[in-house]
């Protein structure tokens, strides 16, 4: 466990860009986008396919990420302009999304064994011990500037005006923003880190496949939501840190899980539903459970009160 | 400044449910005017005030600010122009933004949005010195969360969020309606001061007639879907609320029915 724990976290980091993706369609523009299994896989191929045809790994990245957004930008007008549903539309690019990713991988899956990618080779690690933990830096510092980034971005005319979106859209149509813009612009920019997380996941597991976004969205919703719990949301620094840290959390359960002796690896989606309806529904209850409390309590108080009047007056 | 001209919206139509919401209206307003709406439920005030805003279409008709025809412009390019208080305390802010990023939001109307930050120190300033004059403490709670501050205190906040970037237009409907009678007053009065300071033309659609009345230079009383009375200034300080009753009755041929109207 202790010595898989570094992989564990840099798994969970690279997967962090997948999760503050869906933090942004999820609870800034409060719907959850289903687009993201067909993207993450969209970013995961292009990056393998740019790759194989001897492009930079780098380049690949940004392939994966401008991927991503164009598809976040057809679910984004399907929503505003062609007025659909948001959870049907991220449906429909899903499923779209599945024959896009066909034709740009060309094949079910691709292989990166042997060749290039961001991350030193195993022979090369092999020779640098050290270079696992300049990569686990590297990457830790790389989702850090994302995030910030993010964070920066939220706090801009734009970014307000996005997050406004998602709390009151009256009201910001109110002020003169376009709604629809700002919900394309917010789509589209979740599809790109998703994409963006694809292309690297591809990159560190080398290799690419077409099913490697399916029930994606789950685990984007139970990392954000874990998150959540643990670290707050005071404010859009903390909510895009729980979002990011939920997604490490949210690996390190997973491989926790998988030690228990009866548990298989494909119990895992199970699992990570298990883990998003626990966080929806505590959450809830406890919220009622603690108003009804304190509306007993009240109500006593309230109670004696009356009583103590009322014994005064009789006495 | 504003004018409608043979403004006239359905909804519904064609159906068995078809609601003749507005019957060809003819409006102008001059710059500074404020004007006090009153009538009964269904009059068609609130389709009024979003037919200018842009919240709905006529079907026939044109509105036109400042020289230009708006009827077919989106209610997001109209707002350059136009700001608006809503009856909900909860429709005019975002709840899980703070007061100045609220402010900011509202203080970008009619510019380009980009990516400068919203909050700036300078703006904040300016910001704080604008909440001080709501006299409420708000200038103290820049960072906390609109969705903490009660309905008076949104409802001020929402009010200074529509007037402070000067609009050409400025649109009130019922926006005491949902307050008690002492924030009421509060929000009332800080309408007032407002309205004068900036010299702003407003609309305010009110179901309080000693206010309506009271307040403003002209007052237009609506009865289904068509202004039935238009007081001019010198008209408006003969005026009672038995004379306005009594009016009403005379042309409309029914008494003044609207569970929310407030006669004293
Ligand atoms: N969105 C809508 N869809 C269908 N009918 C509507 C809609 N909005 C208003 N109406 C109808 O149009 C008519 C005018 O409504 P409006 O809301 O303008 O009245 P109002 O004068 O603001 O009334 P109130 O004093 O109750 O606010 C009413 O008959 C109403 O039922
Ligand atoms: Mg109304």
């Amino acid at each position: 466990m202790l010595q898989t724990l570094p992989a564990t976290i840099q798994l969970g980091l690279l997967y962090a860009l997948m999760s503050l993706g869906v933090y942004i369609t999820f609870r800034i523009l409060n719907f959850p986008d289903l687009t993201v299994d067909g993207s993450f896989t969209t970013g995961g191929g292009i990056a393998a396919i740019m790759i194989i045809q001897g492009y930079n790994p780098w380049l690949a990245l940004v392939g994966a990420f401008f991927g991503g957004l164009l598809a976040g930008l057809c679910t984004g007008l399907l929503h505003t302009k062609g007025k659909i549903n948001g959870l049907l539309s991220g449906i429909l690019m899903m499923i779209a999304l599945h024959s896009i990713n066909n034709r740009i991988m060309g094949t079910p899956n691709i292989s990166l064994f042997r060749i290039e990618t961001i991350f030193p080779s195993t022979s090369e690690l092999k020779a640098h011990p050290h270079l696992v933990w300049v990569v686990f830096v590297c990457v830790a510092l790389g989702v850090l500037v994302i995030k910030l980034l993010l964070d920066l971005f939220l706090h801009t005319d734009i970014g307000l005006a996005l997050r406004a979106t998602g709390d009151n859209d009256r009201m910001i149509r109110s002020f003169g923003a376009n709604t629809d813009v700002t919900k394309i612009i917010g789509i589209s920019l979740s599809n790109g880190l998703v994409a963006l997380s694809g292309g690297l996941v591809a990159q560190s597991s080398g290799y690419a496949d077409v099913y490697m976004g399916v029930g994606m969205i789950v685990i984007g919703l139970a990392s954000v939501i874990i998150g959540e719990a643990i670290f707050g949301t005071r404010n859009v620094f903390f909510a895009t840190m729980a979002a990011a840290l939920g997604s490490v959390v949210y690996r390190i359960i997973v491989d926790l899980a998988l030690r228990v002796r009866w548990l298989e690896a494909s119990d895992l989606k199970m699992i990570t539903a298990f883990i998003v309806i626990v966080a929806l529904i505590v959450p809830a209850a406890q919220k009622s459970w603690r108003s009804s409390n304190t509306a007993r309590k009240r109500a006593l108080e309230l109670n004696a009160e009356q009583n103590a009047a009322g014994g005064e007056r009789h006495a | 400044m504003l004018e409608m001209r043979n403004v006239t919206k359905l909804f519904f139509p064609g159906t068995l449910d078809e609601k003749v919401a507005l019957v060809d209206i003819n409006l102008h307003l001059n710059a500074g005017d404020f004007v006090t709406i009153i009538g009964s439920n269904g009059a068609g005030k609130s389709t009024l005030m979003n037919i200018i805003s842009g919240g709905l279409r006529p079907e026939t008709g044109t509105v036109t600010i400042n020289g230009t025809e708006v009827q077919s412009l989106s209610e997001h390019k109209r707002s350059e122009w136009i700001g608006r208080v809503f009856q909900d305390p909860m429709a005019g802010t975002a709840p899980n933004m703070t007061i100045e990023e609220n402010l900011a939001i509202a203080y970008a109307r009619g510019k380009s949005r980009g990516l400068r930050f919203g909050v700036t120190h300078r703006k904040r300033v300016f910001f704080r010195e604008q909440l001080s004059l709501l006299g409420i403490g708000l200038e103290n709670r820049l960072r906390a969360k609109v969705g903490q501050l009660s309905g008076g205190e949104r409802q001020a906040l929402s009010l200074l969020m529509a007037t402070f970037t000067k609009p050409q237009i400025l649109l009130l409907d019922e926006h005491t309606a949902a307050l008690d009678p002492n924030r009421a007053e509060l929000i009332t009065r800080m309408t007032e001061k407002l309205v004068r300071e900036l010299r702003l033309t407003t609309l305010m659609v009110t179901h309080n007639m000693e206010q309506a009345i009271r307040l403003g230079n002209r007052l237009i009383m609506m009865d289904r879907g068509r202004i039935i009375l238009d007081f001019n200034e010198e008209e408006k300080k003969e005026l009672t609320i038995e004379k306005l009753l009594q009016e009403f009755e005379k042309i409309s041929g029914h008494k003044l029915s609207d569970d929310k109207m407030v006669f004293g």
